[in-house]
C-alpha cells in the first residue's frame, strides 16, 4: 500500500507572527519557514506504517511556492520516498487544495492520504476532510491512534471530552492530531541522503485544478489587548463578582 | 435568509457550544437545526428560542454524527439555505468542510463575528491576529467559536418538528465506541476551568495546594513554565508559548508572575483571575480580577467559599 | 560522547559557522577550486537565525568576493545618507562637528545599513549555487583531533534528555571529516575555544577583551522615516569608566535599528547592560525616532574588541580560525563584516593551496592575512580601544582623536590590555548601583518581553547547555561577593536568583538563551561553559536583525 501525506510550508510555529503595518496580512517575507507541525506529526505516522510493513511507499506532496521543496525535503531525510512539488500562489485555500490532492491521489492510486488536521497559519482544519468529501472516502479525522488491518484502518479520534473510534474502509483519509505520535529528528545523514531522493515539480494549473480563491481577505489586525480589570480586596469579592459580574461559576 | 444549524448533542443533551452556534445564525436570518439521531434532542431543539423548524434525521445511519452521512445529508438539504452553521466543535469541524467540498464552497472555520451576511472575523495564527474575510461562494458554511457567542436560551421556543429522509452516502465508515474521559480532571487544552500555579507555589508538595479548587471547579490544573522549570510539575502541565495553548471561560492565576511567555498560552480566556503577592506582577495588567496577597491563605478560602 | 556509532562523511573543507566569514569562505572555496568538496554546518535552525549586528557594513570584502552582489541582488538596499555623532549628557546631546577629521573611523560615506541576517541568507544562496553543502540546525559539538592535527568536527546528538539519557527520538551525531576545518563561529565559539586551547594559539598574545551588542528593530510611522541616516552617540549613560554606545539606523521599509554596545571590562557589578540599553531610549535623541512605533524584533550578542593586540595564531594543523572566531572586528569603526569576510577569503585562497600542496596547516593564511588591507585597517586602529581601557572615556576620545589627527594610526607604540573581561569586576560592596527606570511598556520594556521577540526556543528535554562547573563558587564568589552579576549581564533573563532571602539558588533558565556568551566571558571565576545545545535551538532572528 502507497500512502501519500500532503505538507505545507508554513510560518515556524516558534516565531510570533507580525500583523503588516498596512493590514494586509501577516509579515512571511525573511521569516523563518518549517514544515507545519501537525503535518510532520502524519509523515511520521506514515513512516511507521511502512516501518511496521504496512505502506510499502511513502510520496509526500506539498501544494505552493518553489521553496516548498525544502519541507518535501525534510519529509524525505525523515523517512518519506518521494516527493511531488504542485506550483501555485503562496498559501491556496483548502478547496483549491483538496481538488489539487484529488488529482494527485488519481495518479497515485495511495491507499491511504494522512494529513495534519490543520496548518498553523490559516487554522482552517479543513483540507483532509474536504479531501476525504471530493473522493467519497472515509475518513478519520484528529486522529489520536491508526490501526491498519486487512482493508480498513480503525482510527481513535479525539472529540470533545474523550476519544471515538472508528472504522473506515481503504482507501481512507487521516488526519493527525497531536498525540498520535512523537515526530523523529531529521538526522545529518538522512538529510544528506534525501538530497538525492527523487522530488517532481508539476504546475497547479496542469492538473486542470481553477485556484482562484473564494474568499477574500478584507484586512488582518491584531487581537485587541486585553484591559487591566479591577483588583478585588477579598475572597468573598472575588466570588461574588465571578458568579453575578462575570458568570463564568 | 435562512440559515441551517448543524445542533450536535452528547449524550442526549444539546451542546453548549450549539447553542452559540444558534445565536450567530439568527444574526444571518430565520434559523432551522438539523438534528441527527437522539429523539430527546429534537424535543429540545424545538424550544430553543429563535429558531423556527427543525429538521430531524431519524434514521440509525446518522445515530453518531458522522462526517460521511450526515455531510451527505446536509447537502441534500442545502438548497434552501443561505448559511450552513456549526459550532466550531469537533462534530461541526469534521462534518461542515466534507459537506462545503461536496457544494463546492470554500468553509469558513472559527468565526467570532459576523460583519456581514458574507463578512465574517476569524482568528489566525493560533489568534495571534484576526482575519476580516468576504466569501463569494453563493452558499456560506462556517463553524463558530462558542466563546464569542452567547448561547441561545434553551426555552422559550416553539419550533415544528420535520423527520428527514435519509439520503444516500458511500457507506465507507463505521462507529466503533467511544470513550469520555473518566478522570474528575478535564483535559487542560478544553477545560472549562483552569486553575493554574507558577514558582509562587513554591514546592512539589505545596504545589498541591490547588488541588481542591480544581476539583471543586471541576477545573484542570496548569503551571507556568517556572513552576515547570523549578520541578513542582511536570512538562505536560505547562501553559505558554512553548507549552500549551488555552482559552477556557475561567482561568486562574495564582503566584505566577505573567512574563508574556506565559500571557501567549492564556490571554485569549474568557476571564482570568490573578492572585499574587506582588502588585506589580504583570499578570495583573492582563487580568480581570486580581487580588493581592498570599495564595496559601486565598487558596484555602476561595475552595472553600466554592464548596 | 555517544557510545552509539556516528556515521560519518568526507569533505575537502568543513566549515563551522554560517555567519558573513564561514560563507565568504565557502564562496571563496568553491570559486577558486569548484571541484573542492566544502560542508558547512550552522547552529541556527536556519542561516541568518543567530544574526545579529548593527549592521552598517562596508562593502569591500563583498565587492571583492562577488564584484556583481547588485546584479545578484545583495539586500545592500540602504545606502548610508547621513551621519551623527552624539555626545549624550543626561538631557541633552552635542554633535561631534567634522566627523570625517576627528573620528574618520566612524564615517560611513559609501556603506550601508543592512540587515546582516537577511545578507547571510542571500550569502547562502549563492553559496549553494555554487554547490556548498549548507546544514543549518546543526551545532558543532565536538572537534576531532588525530594525531594532533584536526581532522574536522562532530555535531552534537539529538534527543538527548535533560538527565542525559537517550529520549525516544535520539539520533547520534555525525562526523563531519574535512582535510581542513574552518571555525567561523564568531566571538566567542565554543569550539574554537578547545582549539585555542589545545594548540595554546593565544600564546604572547593580549588576552581578548569583549563588548556586548544589544539590539532592537523597530517600525515607525512611515513620516518619521529617513532612510540611510545614522546616528552613533557616546557619554550618557555610561560613565568614564565604562566603554559604550548606542546606535540608531533608518533602514528597510520604515524600519529602525537601535542597539547598544558596552565594552564588557565594566567594573561595576551592578551594571545592566539591558538596562542601560533601554534607558538610553529615554533620551530625546533617541526617543524622537522611536516613538509611536512598535517593537519588533531583539537580540544580543558578544564581539570581540582585543583588535590587533589580541589576535591569536591563527592556523594549526588541520585549519583556521576566522572572522570574529579570531579577532578580526575593527573595534573603533565597530563594524566586523567586512574584515570577516575577508579573512574567510584569505583562508579560503590559503585551503586551496594547501590542498594542493598537501600541507598539514594552512599556514599561508596568516601571511596573507598580514599583507592585505585587513591588516593594515586593524594595524591602524590598534590603539584606540586600549586608549579607553586604560585612560578612561574622555581622556580616551581625546586620544582617540589625536591618533586621527596626527599620527593617522600610525603611532610608534601600541597600547595592550592588561586583564580579561572577568577580573575587573568590583566587589558589590565597593560598587554604585545605578538607579534604572521601570519598563514604560511604551518605549522601554522587560527583560522576558524582549527575549520572546527574539523567538528563542530549545527543545525543552535537553541537558542544560550553560554549565555552572562548581555550584559552591557560585555561592562564595558570585553570590557573597558580586550578588550575582550573571542576573544583570545577561541580556536574556537566564539566570536568576531565587530564594534570595533565605537560600539564594542560582536558577538557569537555559531555554531563554539568545546565544550571546556574555556568561562565558564575564563570569568572575570563569565557572561557567555556554556548550551548544540541541543544533536549532536559540534564537529565530527574523529578517531586520
Amino acid at each position: 500500500m502507497k500512502i501519500v501525506v500532503p505538507v505545507k510550508r508554513v510560518v515556524d510555529y516558534n516565531i510570533k507572527p507580525r500583523v503588516k503595518a498596512d493590514g494586509s496580512g501577516v509579515e512571511t517575507a525573511g521569516v523563518k519557514m518549517s514544515m507545519n507541525p501537525f503535518d510532520e506529526i502524519a509523515v511520521e505516522e506514515a513512516i511507521r506504517l511502512k516501518e511496521k510493513g504496512v505502506a510499502t511507499e511513502v510520496v509526500v506532496v506539498s501544494i505552493g511556492v518553489q521553496q516548498a521543496q525544502d519541507t518535501l525535503r525534510t519529509a524525505m531525510a525523515m523517512g518519506a520516498d518521494r516527493a511531488i512539488l504542485v506550483l501555485s500562489e503562496e498559501s491556496p485555500e483548502p478547496l483549491a487544495v483538496a481538488k489539487v490532492l484529488k488529482a494527485i491521489v488519481a495518479k497515485e492510486e495511495p491507499g491511504l492520504v494522512i494529513l495534519g488536521k490543520q496548518a498553523i497559519d490559516d487554522d482552517m482544519n479543513a483540507t483532509g476532510q474536504m479531501l476525504a468529501g471530493l473522493l467519497g472516502w472515509g475518513q478519520g479525522t484528529f486522529a489520536g491512534k491508526v490501526e491498519v488491518a486487512d482493508g480498513s484502518v480503525r482510527v481513535s479520534r479525539e472529540i470533545d471530552g474523550g476519544t471515538e473510534d472508528v472504522s473506515l474502509t481503504l482507501p481512507a483519509i487521516i488526519t493527525a492530531d497531536l498525540r498520535l505520535n512523537e515526530p523523529r529528528y531529521a538526522s545529518l545523514p538522512n538529510i544528506m541522503k534525501a538530497r538525492k531522493k527523487p522530488l517532481e515539480t508539476l504546475n497547479a494549473a496542469d492538473l486542470g485544478v481553477d485556484m482562484t480563491p473564494r474568499l477574500t481577505i478584507v484586512s488582518v489586525a491584531e487581537p485587541p489587548q486585553r484591559q487591566a480589570g479591577v483588583k478585588v480586596g477579598s475572597v468573598g469579592e472575588l466570588v461574588e463578582k465571578l458568579r453575578n459580574e462575570a458568570k463564568v461559576i | 435568509m435562512t440559515a441551517l444549524v448543524l445542533l450536535d448533542h452528547e449524550e442526549g443533551r444539546i451542546r453548549q457550544a450549539a447553542l452559540s452556534a444558534v445565536t450567530a445564525a439568527t444574526k444571518l436570518g430565520d434559523v432551522h437545526v438539523l438534528v441527527a439521531g437522539a429523539d430527546a434532542v429534537a424535543q429540545e431543539a424545538a424550544k430553543i428560542a429563535g429558531v423556527s423548524k427543525v429538521l430531524h434525521a431519524v434514521d440509525a445511519r446518522y445515530a453518531h454524527e458522522l462526517a460521511e452521512p450526515l455531510a451527505a445529508l446536509i447537502v441534500s438539504l442545502a438548497g434552501g439555505y443561505d448559511h450552513i452553521v456549526a459550532a466550531a466543535g469537533a462534530v461541526g469541524k469534521n462534518v461542515l468542510p466534507r459537506a462545503a467540498a461536496l457544494l463546492d464552497v470554500q468553509p469558513i472555520p472559527d468565526v467570532i463575528s459576523i460583519v456581514e451576511a458574507d463578512t465574517f472575523v476569524r482568528p489566525i495564527y493560533a489568534g495571534n491576529a484576526l482575519a476580516t474575510v468576504k466569501s463569494s461562494d453563493s452558499k456560506k458554511v462556517l463553524t463558530v467559536r462558542s466563546s464569542a457567542f452567547d448561547a441561545a436560551a434553551a426555552e422559550g421556543g416553539s419550533a415544528s418538528v420535520e423527520v428527514v429522509a435519509p439520503v444516500e452516502s458511500p457507506e465507507v465508515s463505521k462507529f466503533e465506541s467511544v470513550h469520555l474521559s473518566e478522570s474528575e480532571r478535564p483535559e487542560l487544552e478544553s477545560a472549562r476551568v483552569v486553575v493554574s500555579g507558577g514558582r509562587g507555589l513554591q514546592s512539589e508538595e505545596k504545589f498541591h495546594i490547588l488541588d481542591p479548587l480544581a476539583d471543586t471547579l471541576g477545573a484542570a490544573i496548569g503551571a507556568s513554565r517556572a513552576a515547570v522549570d523549578s520541578g513542582f510539575v511536570p512538562n505536560d502541565y505547562q501553559v505558554g508559548q512553548t507549552g500549551k495553548i488555552v482559552a477556557p471561560d475561567l482561568y486562574l492565576a495564582f503566584g505566577i508572575s505573567g512574563a508574556i511567555q506565559h500571557l501567549a498560552g492564556m490571554k485569549d480566556s474568557r476571564v482570568i483571575v490573578a492572585v499574587n503577592k506582588d502588585p506589580e506582577a504583570p499578570i495583573f495588567q492582563v487580568a480581570d480580577y486580581g487580588i493581592v496577597g498570599d495564595l496559601f491563605e486565598i487558596v484555602p478560602q476561595l475552595t472553600e467559599e466554592l464548596k | 560522547m555517544s557510545e552509539t556509532a556516528r556515521e560519518s562523511m568526507e569533505f575537502d573543507v568543513v566549515i563551522v559557522g554560517g555567519g558573513p566569514a564561514g560563507l565568504a569562505a565557502a564562496i571563496r572555496l568553491r570559486q577558486l577550486s569548484p571541484e573542492t568538496s566544502v560542508c558547512l554546518i550552522e547552529k541556527g535552525s536556519e542561516i541568518g537565525a543567530h544574526i545579529v549586528s548593527g549592521a552598517v557594513i562596508e562593502p569591500r570584502a563583498l565587492s571583492e568576493l562577488l564584484p556583481d552582489w547588485k546584479e545578484r541582488g545583495a539586500p545592500l538596499n540602504t545606502p548610508v545618507t547621513t551621519e551623527e555623532m552624539l555626545y549624550l549628557t543626561e538631557t541633552g546631546s552635542l554633535r561631534v562637528p567634522m566627523l570625517d577629521k576627528l573620528m574618520p573611523h566612524m564615517a560611513n560615506h559609501g556603506n550601508y545599513i543592512v540587515s546582516l541576517g537577511e545578507v547571510c541568507r542571500w550569502l547562502a544562496t549563492q553559496a549553494e549555487e555554487l554547490g556548498v553543502e549548507i546544514y543549518p540546525g546543526f551545532a558543532g559539538a565536538e572537534v576531532l583531533i588525530e594525531n594532533n592535527r584536526v581532522v574536522g568536527v562532530a555535531t552534537g546528538d539529538m534527543g538527548i534528555t535533560r538527565e542525559g539519557t537517550h529520549g525516544g527520538n535520539y539520533q547520534p551525531g555525525m562526523e563531519l571529516r574535512g582535510r581542513y576545518t574552518l571555525f567561523a563561529e564568531g566571538c566567542r565559539g565554543s569550539l574554537t575555544k578547545q582549539v585555542m586551547a589545545h594548540y595554546d594559539l593565544r600564546k604572547g598574545v593580549d588576552p581578548q577583551t569583549y563588548g556586548l551588542g544589544i539590539k532592537e528593530v523597530w517600525e515607525i510611522p512611515a513620516e518619521k522615516h529617513r532612510p540611510g541616516l545614522v546616528q552613533h552617540s557616546f557619554g550618557w549613560p555610561m560613565d568614564d569608566q565604562t566603554y559604550g554606545g548606542a546606535w540608531l539606523y533608518h533602514f528597510g521599509e520604515n524600519l529602525v535599528s537601535y542597539g547598544f554596545v558596552i565594552g564588557l571590562d565594566y567594573p561595576n557589578t551592578w551594571l545592566s547592560p539591558f538596562e542601560e540599553m533601554q534607558r538610553v531610549k529615554l533620551h530625546p535623541a533617541f526617543r524622537k525616532h522611536l516613538e509611536g512605533g512598535r517593537r519588533v524584533s531583539y537580540g544580543a550578542r558578544a564581539l570581540s574588541e582585543g583588535g590587533l593586540q589580541a589576535i591569536p595564531r591563527l592556523t594549526f594543523p588541520g585549519g583556521a580560525l576566522i572572522g570574529d572566531s579570531a579577532g578580526f572586528l575593527n573595534v573603533p569603526k565597530i563594524k566586523g563584516t567586512h574584515t570577516a569576510m575577508k579573512s574567510g577569503m584569505l583562508a579560503a585562497e590559503a585551503v586551496v593551496e594547501s590542498l594542493a600542496a598537501n600541507q598539514v596547516e594552512p599556514a599561508s593564511f596568516t601571511k596573507r592575512v598580514k599583507d592585505s588591507w585587513l591588516w593594515e585597517e586593524l594595524r591602524t586602529a590598534r590603539n584606540i580601544r586600549p586608549a579607553f581601557a586604560r585612560f578612561g572615556m574622555k581622556k580616551g576620545a581625546l586620544y582617540a582623536g589625536l591618533d586621527a589627527m596626527i599620527f593617522k594610526g600610525r603611532a610608534p607604540w601600541t597600547l595592550h590590555f592588561k586583564h580579561q573581561d572577568n577580573e575587573v569586576l568590583k566587589p558589590a560592596s565597593l560598587c554604585e548601583k545605578p538607579n534604572y527606570p521601570k519598563p514604560d511598556g511604551q518605549l522601554t520594556f522587560d527583560r522576558l518581553s524582549s527575549v520572546f521577540l527574539s523567538a528563542t526556543n530549545h527543545e525543552e528535554d535537553q541537558p542544560v547547555h550553560l554549565r555552572v562547573k562548581n555550584l559552591a563558587l557560585w555561592k562564595t564568589v558570585n553570590w557573597d561577593v558580586f550578588h550575582a552579576p550573571e542576573s544583570r549581564y545577561c541580556p536574556a533573563g537566564v539566570y536568576e536568583v531565587v530564594d534570595e532571602a533565605t537560600d539564594p539558588r542560582l536558577q538557569i533558565n537555559a531555554q531563554n538563551c539568545v546565544h550571546c556568551k556574555t556568561c562565558d566571558i564575564k563570569d568572575p571565576a570563569q565557572n561557567i561553559d555556554w556548550a551548544v545545545p540541541e543544533g536549532g535551538g536559540g534564537p529565530n532572528y527574523p529578517a531586520g536583525m
